[in-house]
């Protein structure tokens, strides 16, 4: 399985970012072949949609579920949209979610936020 | 002649002064581009409401001609379009309505439709001429209302017009401003409020526009609005006293001026400084 997590640092030492749509950088972790890739999240300078933007980039990444703290309504639709699964992180460290997910720990996130929208905007 | 009223925040008195000057003006133009949360209306109580829808165009998709280029959502700086499962999907919320996506569309896939954002509503309270503008909920931008609001051929240009602006400093707000002729800025007595006055007085003087300052809900103590004016050298155009029978006035939503002979002595007086000032302006600058 194929995960993707907002962190802070290019490292597996990174916590998870507070932020989906404007978090530095992604892992893209594979749990099978324990192999991780970090990609910068081009959404993050935004000036809006940041979340729509930022989803975009984890669907095209072909992720099978994406682990974070919390996620915005548009972000949501489109991850739902690609049948991708969302669970909410409860560690602060990637490696404990990693390791919670693997044990199927972590349980869905439900509270969908409504966006931090209005971002350089009025 | 057009008068702009203005604050940093909300809750100084800018419905509360703009609605005064326009009665105690007679024949006038009352807009209300805090499009937001309009509440000049509680006051006047309008009648012979006509209504007008205020649309903006969005992008609307047709998924059998698009190929998938995503140049329209690579285009779009507001990330109001995401490509998922071979379907272009559109963020109606987040859009902008620039037009771009559809201009930027090699397939033709992308073409426009109306959304309504609100409405403005066009009334008479005795010889006021009201205006409100009403954005509905969850809308991102009131601009689309407050051009139609201030469009010219909706009120008369020989008579004094009053516009009630949105709180705050942003874009909303020099939308409103950006014809006046005059400003004038409302500010609380406190330290809060003089930080409020500095961000529209910076605006104002960005703007280029004449404005002055009535201070309002003074006490007997020190005024740092007051005292901000003076050591900037502004015009104070009047002074409204911290009083428990014009709090009265306004929670049952009566109009000042129309209950009492003493504020409606202090609003014509400030009215007279206002359009006073405001031609001088206009025959001193170029």
């Amino acid at each position: 399985m194929k995960i993707a997590i907002p962190v802070d640092d290019k490292s597996l030492e990174s916590n998870v970012s507070g932020s989906f749509g404007r978090t530095l950088y992604f892992l893209i972790y594979d749990t099978e072949t324990k192999e991780s890739e970090f990609i910068d999240n081009t959404a993050a300078e935004s000036t809006g949609g940041s979340g729509v933007k930022a989803a975009q980039t984890i669907v095209d990444s072909k992720v099978d579920a994406l682990l974070t703290p919390r996620c915005g309504q548009n972000a949501a639709e489109v991850i739902n949209s690609a049948d991708i699964k969302i669970f909410k992180t409860t560690h602060a460290s990637v490696k404990d979610n990693i390791a919670a997910y693997v044990e199927g720990k972590l349980p869905s996130l439900d509270e969908i936020h409504a966006g931090l929208h209005m971002h350089g905007d009025n | 002649m057009k008068i702009a009223v203005l604050s940093g925040k909300g809750g100084t008195g800018k419905t509360f002064v703009s609605v005064n000057l326009a009665t105690v003006a007679k024949t006038s133009t009352y807009i209300d581009c805090d499009v937001e949360e309009p509440n000049g209306h509680l006051f006047f109580k309008p009648e012979k409401i006509q209504e007008e829808e205020i649309t903006v165009q969005i992008p609307k998709v047709d998924n059998e001609l698009c190929n998938g280029c995503r140049k329209c959502a690579d285009f779009c700086n507001f990330n109001a379009l995401a490509y998922i499962k071979n379907k272009l999907i559109v963020f109606e919320d987040v859009c902008h309505s620039c037009g771009g996506c559809s201009l930027v569309c090699p397939e033709k896939a992308l073409t426009e439709k109306e959304k309504t954002i609100g409405k403005v509503q066009k009334g008479v309270s005795d010889e006021v001429i009201i205006l409100t503008g009403i954005l509905n909920i969850g809308e991102a931008s009131g601009i689309p209302i407050i051009k139609n609001l201030l469009n010219t051929e909706k009120y008369r240009q020989d008579l004094l017009t009053f516009i009630d602006c949105p709180p705050g400093s942003a874009c909303i707000v020099m939308e409103s401003i950006r014809d006046a002729d005059y400003c004038v800025l409302v500010a609380e007595p406190t330290l809060f409020g003089v930080h409020n006055l500095n961000m529209v007085y910076e605006l104002v003087t960005l703007m280029k526009k004449p404005f002055g300052v009535v201070l309002n809900k003074c006490l007997e103590e020190e005024n740092p609005a007051e005292k901000f004016c003076l050591e900037k050298n502004i015009k104070i155009l009047g002074k409204i006293p911290f009083d428990s029978e014009l709090a009265t006035i306004n929670s049952n939503a009566e109009i000042a001026v129309n209950k009492n002979g003493k504020y409606r002595k202090l609003f014509s007086s400030i009215l007279d400084t206002v359009i006073e000032e405001a031609k001088n302006e206009t025959t001193t600058s170029p």
